[in-house]
């Protein structure tokens, strides 16, 4: 479970960065991402993937949540 | 003669025949060929991981990153430097990062202040010490606006609970106290210092006036991040912003103090020059205090007017325009440097081997002057700094990471550069091997090297490294080829 900082870069895209290990991926897939539900599965550019307790209200980024390695 | 991946890939392969085979191929992982179409690092270089035993490093310890690097500039804290006198001692002073005030009275950075542990203190703990040392400092320097407690080796392996000190300390003195885990034995160089205090500042400084409402924000307040002030680097950076009509309300850290890193928040923009050592507190702030974060460069003409137009693009029109007007302004000034000096240094290639932003940012100002870089690596870079190298660098040109004193002056002899921009551990190697070098982390006592007029210094100083007569001079008369210059000489 680690713990993940979610923010948008500068064109916009979804990026995932893992403080630790300073990996920086943009994330090409998001299962939820309209309003009513936010987050779910996700899938980064290197084609690694993850599970986000998904949100009501897509959140006000950047934030940093936890995050499940599929 | 510039080579080409291939030939790149294979100088490599020559270096590394010397090595046993698993330190060949461990080492292996940290070379590489250039190649400017790559977006992401991770799959084509290792870096920041542990350096090799038997192998010389140029690398540092965490203490230095977060003493040496972040804390360090911060002019209005008492940094001690908790555990033997020595890293303390023997790091004194040796950046250069410049500040306004009175030494001793108000600003305390060039002085050294430490618990000096001896055999009592290990055996027996330091703590009780350490809150007399700081209740001391107190008395002695009523001005200074906190205390940093910096640790040492000895102090994580005794396990001392300097946090706990530092809760109370705060308390009775009415002042910060910051704890810092930086112990040199963390991490695998001084980078993980970086970090650590980053988190210091984030746990136990950033938030010490947030429900202040006496700061009268404006729409045009930045502030400068990642920026030591070695030799003035943040004043020449700051004087172009201020001319653009923006306020910069604090400086992270050099010529920096604690209240302005307090109200650091009320900045409508953070720009951030170093990312390797505070892109951690950016980030955290763009969280806590939505306050969004932008990386730019300074070095060179180029490069200056590429970051004031971005800068300025975050603002109004009247900012944009400023922007123009402070790049028109210094142009006609830049094309006279340039005209003076790039026919001197003309076609001249360099290798770097610096720390953390300094191998990538400054390739535009040699490139300014007509000089090619062939070569960069960093001592302690991670992979997100090469993943923003490879579109600064020629393709084919060398990348070294964390690159041992054998490989370095290898691949020195073999690609025979005319400047080289290191350490001073590097220096008078290649100085005795008769290579011109320039000190590229403080600027071998000179700068600033940032901004306008920065570049001005930037310029002379690498002509008057590589163009010294005195690289003429390394070879006795009698060794010289030609009879006429034997008759000069006599
Ligand atoms: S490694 Fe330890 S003993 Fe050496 S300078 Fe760093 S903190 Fe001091």
């Amino acid at each position: 479970m680690p713990n993940v900082m979610l923010r948008n870069n500068a064109a916009g895209q979804l990026v995932f960065y893992v403080t630790k290990k300073d990996h920086e991926e943009t994330v090409v897939a998001l299962e939820h991402a309209g309003p009513g539900a936010w987050g779910g599965e996700m899938e980064l550019a290197d084609g690694s993937r993850f599970y986000l307790e998904p949100f009501d209200q897509p959140p006000k980024l950047p934030l940093t949540v936890r995050v499940k390695r599929l | 003669m510039t080579m080409n991946r291939q030939e790149t890939e294979q100088l490599i392969q020559e270096v590394l025949e010397v090595y046993p085979e698993a330190t060949g191929k461990q080492r292996a992982k940290h070379l590489m060929a250039n190649d400017p179409s790559l977006e992401k690092s991770n799959k084509c270089i290792v870096a920041n991981k542990k350096a090799l035993p038997g192998v010389m490093t140029a690398r540092g310890c965490a203490y230095a990153g977060a003493k040496g690097v972040v804390w360090g500039p911060v002019k209005d804290v008492l940094n001690i430097s908790h555990g033997p006198v020595g890293c303390g001692q023997f790091s004194r002073a040796g950046r250069r990062n410049y500040v306004t005030g009175h030494s001793g009275v108000n600003v305390f950075n060039d002085i050294n202040f430490t618990s000096d542990f001896q055999e009592k203190d290990v055996v027996f703990g330091g703590d009780k010490k350490l809150a007399k040392i700081i209740s001391e400092l107190d008395t002695l320097f009523p001005l200074a606006k906190g205390v940093t407690i910096q640790s040492e080796c000895p102090i994580g392996l005794i396990g001392d609970d300097i946090e706990a000190v530092a809760k109370k300390s705060a308390r009775d003195i009415g002042k910060v106290v910051v704890p810092v885990r930086c112990e040199g034995f963390r991490g695998v160089s001084q980078s993980l210092g970086h970090h650590v205090a980053n988190d210091s500042l984030r746990d136990w400084v950033l938030h010490g006036r947030d429900d202040d409402p006496g700061f009268e924000a404006t729409p045009y307040d930045v502030a400068i991040t990642g920026d030591y002030n070695i030799g003035g680097d943040a004043w020449s950076s700051r004087v172009l912003l201020e001319e653009m009509g923006l306020r910069v309300i604090a400086q992270w850290s050099g010529d920096g103090s604690i209240p302005e890193m307090q109200i650091t928040r009320h900045a409508k923009l953070n720009l951030l020059h170093c990312y390797r050592s505070m892109n951690y507190i950016s980030r955290h702030m763009e969280e806590k205090y939505g306050m969004p974060w932008m990386e730019y460069n300074f070095f060179g003409p180029t490069k200056i007017a590429e970051s004031l137009r971005k800068i300025a693009a975050f603002f109004d029109g009247a900012i944009q325009e400023n922007a123009e007007r402070v790049i028109a302004k210094y142009q006609p000034i830049m094309d006279a440097i340039i005209a003076k000096y790039r026919p001197r240094l003309e076609g001249k290639r360099v290798m770097l081997f610096v720390g953390g932003l300094r191998p990538r940012h400054v390739i535009g100002a040699y490139e300014d002057l007509g000089m090619e870089v062939i070569g960069a690596g960093y001592e302690f870079a991670h992979n997100d700094d090469y993943d923003r190298t490879f579109k600064e660098l020629q393709d084919g040109a060398l990348i070294y990471d964390d690159a041992t004193s054998f490989e370095l002056e290898s691949f020195v002899e073999r690609l025979k550069p005319d400047l080289i921009g290191s350490g001073i551990k590097e220096k008078y190697v290649f100085h005795k091997m008769g290579i011109p070098f320039r000190q590229m982390h403080s600027w071998d006592y000179s700068g600033p090297y940032h901004g306008y007029d920065g570049f001005a210094i930037f310029a002379r100083d690498m002509d008057m490294t590589l163009n010294n007569p005195c690289w003429q001079k390394l070879k006795a008369p009698w060794q010289r080829a030609s009879a006429e210059t034997i008759q000069a000489a006599a």
